[in-house]
């Protein structure tokens, strides 16, 4: 029995922020030099009051009305996000009710960043290959506007919010599936990306909301980010994982049809791209209309490069997503 | 690899800089405009040319061309 990708959906709040915009409230910043540091144009941004799991929920109902699904086969609900609904329940319960799925579905929340949609999809091809799940539905949504000081120019030029669905199914057919995984933790680097105030250590209190009350208290926490060694731990850590991938399935960086990597930054992507020299045709980036929506920037890439054409039936994705923990992890999806 | 290819490798990337202006002994971070982007810049180049990854630190304590040429020759191959 092999797990396979058979449908993506994703969701976009109606707002979005250009990079015009941004330089109207940042007068020091040029257009053109926001796209080149990030290969951004426009980033999405929630409401007040849509949280992650309202994105999710959007983009779960757009799958099963695009793709023609009858949720009454989904046996497995897999959550991912960072910004879940409560500490307890469980976000993936209050979904599992909202989309009324039947009940003797599974539901567990997965809260992991950039590299949720992969570790995601290693759950979901295990439950899957040990016969415990044949539908899966994962759900990869994320709201980093939320947790953004509106005064870091750095962060708000490239992050964006959105909601990804993935129906992974049990398959009889031999050619699609989803294949071996490389994971990698370097728990040391937690410091370089981090939501501070953002969970019961260090919790926030009446000093951070005052300090933060005219931009709102920062509720839910603030990122804080080291570009710098994001930056060289990705150069690090991707090459080697991308081998590791290639190894784990026996094949050869020839065999492989695309490489869709975790739309981190535009300005990375092209630099691991050429390091790793693979040639542009085969390195899918879709972060212009988008920009990084966490752990839903790989769906959300593979749905464009499947609408596009770019990805066909039968071809061989590299998948690689790395960041926040730090954490990476890949594998290579047959469609 | 030596210093020359080093540097010429450098005002490929740094269009900016004219022919020649770019010397061993050179402060980098007065010879081009040095701010994050041009420090990520650099780090990419020596990555992708050298397979070396340059970090905070080595661009800290680094004033001259040749220091960090003197930190990749250090590390490569190794």
């Amino acid at each position: 029995m092999n797990a396979s990708v058979k449908a993506i959906s994703y969701y976009l709040p109606e707002n979005y922020i250009t990079n015009k915009d941004l330089c109207s409230i940042f007068p020091d910043m040029e257009e053109a030099d926001i796209f080149k540091k990030t290969g951004v144009k426009k980033r999405h941004i929630t409401t007040e009051g849509v949280v992650g799991s309202d994105l999710a929920f959007f983009a779960a109902e757009k799958l099963f009305q695009e793709h023609t699904i009858d949720r009454t086969t989904i046996d497995f609900l897999i959550f991912c996000t960072e910004g879940l609904d409560y500490k307890g329940p469980a976000t993936a319960c209050t979904l599992q009710h909202r989309l009324s799925l039947p009940i003797h579905c599974g539901a567990i929340d997965l809260p992991l960043g950039c590299t949720g949609f992969t570790y995601c999809l290693s759950v979901a091809k295990a439950l899957i290959e040990s016969k415990q799940a044949s539908n899966v539905l994962v759900l990869t949504s994320d709201i980093p506007s939320t947790v953004i000081h509106p005064d870091d120019a750095d962060l708000r030029i490239i992050f964006g919010d959105a909601g990804a669905a993935t129906l992974v199914t049990a398959s009889e057919e031999g050619t699609t599936n989803v294949g071996n995984f490389s994971f990698g933790t370097d728990g040391s680097g937690a410091e370089n990306l981090i939501v501070r105030r953002s969970g019961t250590r260090n919790a926030a209190n009446a000093d951070w909301f005052k300090e933060h009350e005219a931009v709102g208290g920062m509720k839910y926490g603030r990122m804080e980010m080291n570009a710098l060694e994001i930056f060289t731990f990705a150069l690090r850590v991707v090459p080697p994982m991308i081998e590791d991938i290639l190894k784990k399935n026996n094949l050869e960086k020839n065999d492989i049809d695309l490489f869709v990597f975790h739309q981190a930054n535009g300005f990375l992507l092209s630099v691991l791209r050429r390091k790793l020299k693979i040639e542009e045709e085969k390195f899918f980036t879709f972060m212009e209309e988008v920009g990084n929506t966490v752990s839903a920037t790989i769906p959300i890439a593979l749905y464009e490069a499947i609408k596009i054409g770019k990805a066909k039936k039968g071809d061989k994705i590299l998948l690689a997503a790395f960041g926040i923990g730090y954490s990476w992890s890949g594998t290579v999806v047959t469609l | 690899m030596d210093i020359k290819e080093f540097i010429l490798k450098i005002e490929e990337e740094f269009t900016d800089l004219k022919p020649g202006e770019l010397k061993p002994e050179s402060k980098f971070r007065e010879v081009f405009e040095w701010n994050s982007m041009n420090a990520l810049i650099l780090i990419a180049l020596v990555s992708t040319e050298y397979d070396v990854t340059l970090n905070a630190e080595d661009l800290i304590k680094s004033i001259h061309v040749n220091d960090i040429y003197i930190i990749i020759e250090s590390r490569i191959n190794k």
